[in-house]
């Protein structure tokens, strides 16, 4: 059985001697929708390291699978086969309510379509995951407004997401995946919805405050102007992955 | 979370206000028309507890219920006194007559006749006068709400002056003189109560072989009133029951025979179903477009017993808060209304019984919302 610690200890063997530090390691991870004729096979048993400190893209056409296996990575969808460690562990083995903590704790996610509570404003929607991990609201409230100040919204604490911009909402989602310091950041589309002087600013951001040397970011998405700030892009198609590649260097 | 719940609640204005405005519509109904109901109800035998003295009403065995008058020939009277156990028995004459007003209207009054003896069974509370003073020639006493309504006398421009001390009246063609002014529960008739004499009473009243309408019995110390009841039926082939068993005949009479309890039976029910309808249908849109939320902060880490937790947490504060206006408004009307002809009582039974409505609504919505999280994927977060 494996134990949560395993995720919040640094991954002190992982990361000495000859082995490379690995955040992901996906083998022949294999998941299907459905039963009978209704079936949808997404994935086909997709083989993909990510080591630590490494921001990975995840590309590839509609419906090949990149949201399906960007959860199955971050712990909320059972596969139906292989293996897939975070961190050196497996989310699929924990009791459900160990392994919804140590989400929880370990993982941040930004959305294409922000998912920001709407009667909350910037700073409370910030401080969402240090309020389910039990931190005291006042203490919550203010780590949420250094993690705003590090998204250039520190201004914008009080302001509800409605009164945001979708570059300036998609932000406060960043700061919402960074501020409890999880070690794996996934976003799925997060630029998609926003204009390229936007994207380029979330992007940045990312680079800036979602790595380290033990924390790992995979980002799908299918925008090719953000694909030189990664520093692997894995392809994707019809549910696995067929190529991993360095991006090209950055324009302009 | 905690904090959470009730700022995606309450952020929710338009939605936040739909709930509870329903919840307290819903309690406010139900509490107001049980009320009312209650009230009326207590009003059937206002009369009855009124006359706090005797412990036993002796009566033709036909009679269903306080205004339900059998008249008995007088000789039933000395039959009761006759009987074993029975400590003191007085007659009471009840009857509606006509009286004539000064303006020539005709009013129907319940003119009640007491002993002459010992004017056992007069009003509970005096405001000017005294019971004594019934044994004067003429004298009757009237209730403060017909003298001030009912028979109250109206003057040229329209103001009503109180019918007073002094002031006469026709009942019946027969000449009465006010002694006395008296305070008595409201009855569910709303005429004017008069009180006299047995026997002024009877010469008031259309000549008729009988005019005895109950006997008031005290048992004698010692004498089981039960026991005096069966013996007194024995005895007299009467009826004869406690003040509580008659009471709740009148109550029953109403219920059974009336459709009071229907009437408002619907109107709870209604309440409780438009409450429903509104709070429950909304609560559970509410939980419903919040589902991606819920979904996100799963994903996020909460636990789904923290999501319940919420869900119950919200439901709760709506249930709360609508309850307490529906509750609060249905007092204020119960208040404002205290001294009108409109009647209301609000035990604490209906403050229950409300609240009872509020929990199940709120449970019911509460529970729909609930078995849709309980299923909720977190996947469902990067959909789009
Ligand atoms: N909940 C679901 N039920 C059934 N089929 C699904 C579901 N989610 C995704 N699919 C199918 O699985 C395949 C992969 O979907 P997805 O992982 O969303 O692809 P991508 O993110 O690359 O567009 C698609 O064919 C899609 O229609
Ligand atoms: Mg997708």
């Amino acid at each position: 059985m494996s134990d949560s610690k395993a995720f919040s200890a640094p991954a002190a063997g992982a990361s000495n001697g000859d082995e490379p530090c690995l955040a992901i390691r996906c083998r022949s991870v294999t998941k299907a929708y459905g039963t009978g004729y209704a079936r949808v096979t997404a994935l086909r048993g997709v083989d993909l390291d990510v080591k630590c400190g490494e921001l990975l893209l995840l590309v590839g056409p509609s419906g090949c699978g990149k949201t399906t296996l960007i959860s199955v990575i971050a712990g909320i969808l059972d596969r139906d086969g292989g293996e897939c460690r975070v961190f050196g562990s497996d989310f699929q083995e924990l009791p459900a309510g160990e392994r919804t903590r140590a989400r929880g704790r370990q993982v941040g996610f930004v959305f294409q379509a922000f998912n920001l509570l709407p009667t909350l404003n910037a700073a409370e929607n910030v401080a969402v995951p240090l309020l389910i991990a039990g931190v005291a609201r006042r203490q919550a409230l203010a780590r949420a407004r250094d993690a705003l100040a590090q998204v250039g919204l520190a201004e914008r604490a009080s302001a509800l997401p409605a009164q945001l911009s979708g570059g300036q909402q998609q932000r406060v989602a960043i700061a919402r995946s960074l501020v409890h310091e999880p070690r794996l950041i996934v976003c799925d589309e997060p630029t998609s919805s926003l204009d390229h002087a936007n994207g380029e600013k979330v992007m940045e951001i990312m680079r800036a405050h979602a790595l380290g040397p033990e924390r790992a970011l995979v980002i799908v998405t299918h925008d090719a102007r953000i694909f030189h700030y990664a520093d692997r892009i894995a392809e994707m198609d019809d549910g696995r992955i067929t190529n991993v590649k360095n991006p090209p260097a950055a324009a302009g | 979370m905690n904090f959470i719940a009730l700022k995606m609640l309450i952020g929710d204005r338009a939605r936040y206000l739909g709930i509870v405005l329903g919840l307290t519509f819903a309690s406010l109904l139900i509490t107001q028309q049980s009320s009312i109901f209650t009230g009326l109800m207590t009003r059937t035998f206002g009369f009855i507890t009124d006359l706090a003295l005797p412990d036993i009403w002796v009566m033709d065995p036909k009679v269903q219920f306080i205004d339900d008058i059998k008249p008995m020939s007088d000789t039933q009277l000395l039959r009761v006194r006759g009987v074993e156990g029975v400590d003191w028995a007085v007659p009471l004459y009840k009857g509606l007559l006509k009286a004539r007003l000064e303006n020539g209207n005709f009013q129907t009054c319940n003119v009640i006749g007491l002993d002459d003896a010992t004017l056992i069974g007069g009003p509970p509370e005096m405001v000017e006068g005294e019971i004594a003073d019934l044994r004067r020639a003429e004298a009757v006493i009237v209730d403060d709400v017909g003298a001030a309504g009912k028979l109250a006398r109206v003057l040229p421009d329209g103001r009503r002056v109180p019918l007073a001390v002094g002031d006469s009246l026709e009942l019946n063609d027969h000449r009465a003189t006010v002694v006395g002014i008296c305070r008595v529960s409201r009855t569910f008739q709303s005429q004017p109560v008069v009180y006299t004499t047995y026997s002024r009473a009877t010469t008031f009243a259309p000549r008729e072989r009988k005019l005895l309408s109950f006997v008031l019995v005290k048992a004698r110390e010692g004498a089981g009133i039960a026991d005096l009841c069966l013996r007194l039926r024995a005895a007299t082939g009467l009826a004869a029951v406690t003040r509580a068993e008659f009471r709740e005949m009148t109550v029953r009479y109403f219920m059974k025979y009336t459709g009071i309890p229907i009437n408002f039976g619907i109107a709870v029910v209604l309440g409780f179903i438009v409450g429903t309808a509104i709070a429950g249908q909304t609560f559970y849109n509410f939980t419903l477009d919040n589902l991606r939320h819920f979904g996100a902060l799963k994903a996020m880490g909460t636990p789904t017993r923290a999501l319940l937790r919420m869900i119950i947490l919200q439901s709760s504060v709506v249930g709360f808060i609508g309850y307490g206006l529906g509750v609060g408004i249905a007092a204020l009307f119960g208040q404002l209304t205290r001294n009108t002809e409109l009647a209301f009582r609000m035990p604490w039974q209906i403050l229950a019984l409300s609240g009872g409505a509020v929990i199940v609504i709120c449970v019911a919505s509460a529970l729909f919302s609930i078995a849709k999280v309980i299923r909720l994927e977190p996947a469902i977060v990067f959909k789009n």
